[in-house]
């Protein structure tokens, strides 16, 4: 057995810098697409849940809620509650490749130090994608309807893409910090649960104590779920007007939140990449 | 010419307990095609000495250059020369073993035909090719390590580093890893391999450092270091503790040095220049005098001897500091 036979030249087919981001970034995305491929929980996650919450919401609750159309006001809600949640894989993930050493092997390569990165939020983006749809279609057919446009549609889902893929960023780094997938998962549940139901999501702001609605008018999610609501034309006019800056410009609230999430997180990560190792 | 060379390496650690010195101004010198074998307990700064030589980590002090670029401002082409295998199989589980394989080859950067021409050659060398398709997941241990050996070699690297390849792994599977590694080495690579153990240093390496509180105590050949440590040793253990004056006498009459004797009293050991010999007188003198024994051997040297000689101290007791714990402290 010879395994050696002559000295590799590595990168000798590869071009530009840029086009090895690309291919860096690409092979690290793949990598991530088989996973969601191969791991039943994520696929299940990723399809069963969206349609459970769709149905289990919009058919429980709809009876209770003093609102005409609970469907078409609920669906942001649940949009947005259900691509956050996606964005934790990215923290669980990367806290789990340190843990089992690979990140040491792609340190160890003389790959962009972004790629991971990149990789591992684009595995999150492909997700919430997935998600979305299946949320889309579930709600259709329970009556959600957008009645603005086709670009309200499209510029509605973007922002919650958006929003989810930034965040992956932040959840990232978390992972890189906190280094244990079991703590990552816990603690995302522990905070980002009371986000999502101390908000606009699931309830009209005006019916919340004073104490809590003056959390939910501040709360990120809010502007989420009212950006979307207003791009999709699912607001309820007969509500009285949001009092927080925030409410009352969502979109440009969200635009400047993902833009602040990616100009701190991404150079954040890329950093502490090229410092971590295993163990 | 020295492919690896390290002067005065230094890595402190800030510790709850306050710094740890995982290196401790290491020295190493590896000529080019020669085996160097990293040897000492956990906690040595084996793992650290690596990472710091593979561009994992930075040294907190001191300098290091492998295939003469400086690790630290010329990482990224030091990666270029270099293949890295570790301690823990560092593969995706999610992927096959062929797709493992190929990431790598496509993250050096060969192309997308070389990759996976050179996956399905390496996948064929480590006899791995039934199991190819199958997710890393369902490999046993042994294959892991092969898949991730396998990994270091895609470019064929004119330095490879091998950070305990072994531990772990049955005494089958270790005899396995054994071959791979000494046909690379008759192929000419450059190889810095760590291991606890003083018989796979003995096996694969042409110059062992014996590594101990992040510096290196002692340097040579194994079989100068051996002649260090005193070759053999005859080790018995008495039924009747009552006996241990007399067969104590009789391993320093035959023996090379003072015998040693364990906390029960009842173990006892001596270094020996011929153990056959020497043995042979043992056994006749307490059958004489009538001592009865559990058992009696020759024993090869050990890490433990290693240590024993050259620090005065119990290999084991330096396991206190393990580096896994450490790592998690910073």
């Amino acid at each position: 057995m010879s395994v050696v036979t002559e000295q590799g030249t590595p990168g000798s087919s590869s071009g530009s810098p840029l086009a090895q981001w690309f291919s860096d970034g690409w092979i690290a995305t793949r990598r991530n697409l088989i996973k969601i491929k191969r791991v039943p929980d994520i696929l299940v996650f990723t399809i069963l849940q969206p349609i459970m919450f769709v149905l289990l919401f919009s058919q429980v609750y709809a009876g209770a809620m003093a609102i005409d159309n609970y469907t078409s006001f609920l669906m942001a809600g649940i949009f947005a509650q259900t691509v956050i949640f996606g964005s934790t894989y990215s923290g669980s993930a990367m806290a789990q490749d340190l843990k089992e050493g690979i990140i040491d092997r792609f340190r160890t390569l003389p790959m962009s130090t972004s790629a991971v990165l990149i990789g591992r939020t684009n595995g999150d983006l492909m997700i919430n994608g997935i998600s979305m749809l299946i949320m889309m279609g579930t709600g259709w057919l329970v009556g959600w309807r957008v009645t603005t446009s086709f670009w309200g549609l499209l510029g509605g889902i973007s922002l919650l893409l958006l929003f989810a893929y930034a965040f992956s960023w932040v959840m990232a780094l978390l992972g890189m910090s906190v280094r244990s997938p079991e703590v990552i998962n816990n603690a995302s549940f522990m905070i980002l649960f009371p986000l999502t139901f101390i908000s606009n999501a699931f309830v009209p702001l005006h019916t919340l104590p004073t104490v809590l609605r003056n959390i939910a008018e501040w709360n990120p999610v809010s502007a989420l779920v009212q950006s979307a609501r207003v791009l999709f034309g699912n607001t309820d006019p007969s509500f009285p007007p949001p009092t927080s800056w925030t409410l009352q410009n969502p979109v440009i609230t969200i635009i400047i939140g993902i833009v602040l999430m990616l100009l701190i997180f991404v150079p954040l990560c890329i950093r502490k990449f090229g410092s971590i190792s295993s163990r | 010419m020295a492919i690896i060379e390290a002067r005065g390496l230094t890595k402190i650690y800030s510790a709850k307990t306050g710094p740890v010195h995982a290196l401790d101004g290491l020295d190493l010198t590896v000529p080019k095609g020669t085996v160097q074998g990293l040897l000492g307990p956990n906690g040595a700064g084996k793992t650290t000495a690596v990472k710091v030589l593979t561009t994992l980590i930075k040294p907190t002090d001191g300098e290091a250059s492998v295939a003469g670029l400086d690790v630290v401002r010329e990482a990224k082409a030091v990666r270029r020369s270099i293949g890295v295998s570790g301690q823990y199989a560092a593969v995706d589980e999610n992927l096959t073993g062929f797709e493992n394989l190929d990431m790598v080859g496509r993250l050096y950067h060969l192309g997308k035909k070389e990759s996976r021409r050179r996956a399905t050659e390496l996948i064929e060398m480590f006899e791995l090719t039934a199991a190819q398709n199958r997710p890393v997941k369902g490999f046993s241990g042994g294959m892991r390590r092969r898949i991730d050996l396998a990994g270091a070699l895609v470019t064929r690297p004119e330095i490879l580093f091998l950070d305990e390849p072994t531990t772990g792994l049955d005494p089958r599977s270790r005899l396995g890893m054994w071959d791979v590694i000494k046909n690379l080495v008759s192929d000419g690579t450059t190889v810095l391999l760590t291991t606890q153990y003083l018989e796979e240093a003995d096996q694969l390496a042409d110059n062992i450092a014996v590594i101990d509180g992040g510096k290196v105590i002692a340097e040579g050949t194994s079989d100068e270091l051996k002649a260090r440590i005193g070759g053999h040793r005859i080790e018995l253990t008495i039924i009747d503790a009552a006996d241990a004056g007399a067969a104590r006498e009789a391993l320093a009459r035959h023996g090379a040095g003072e015998p040693r004797s364990s906390g029960d009293r009842r173990t006892m050991e001596v270094p020996v220049e011929e153990g056959a010999i020497a043995l042979q007188r043992v056994l006749t003198d307490l059958s004489e005098a009538g001592v009865q024994l559990h058992d009696a051997g020759i024993r090869r040297p050990t890490l433990d001897d290693v240590f024993l000689k050259l620090t005065g101290r119990i290999a084991e007791e330096d396991e206190a500091t393990n580096e896994a714990e450490l790592e998690k402290t910073t």
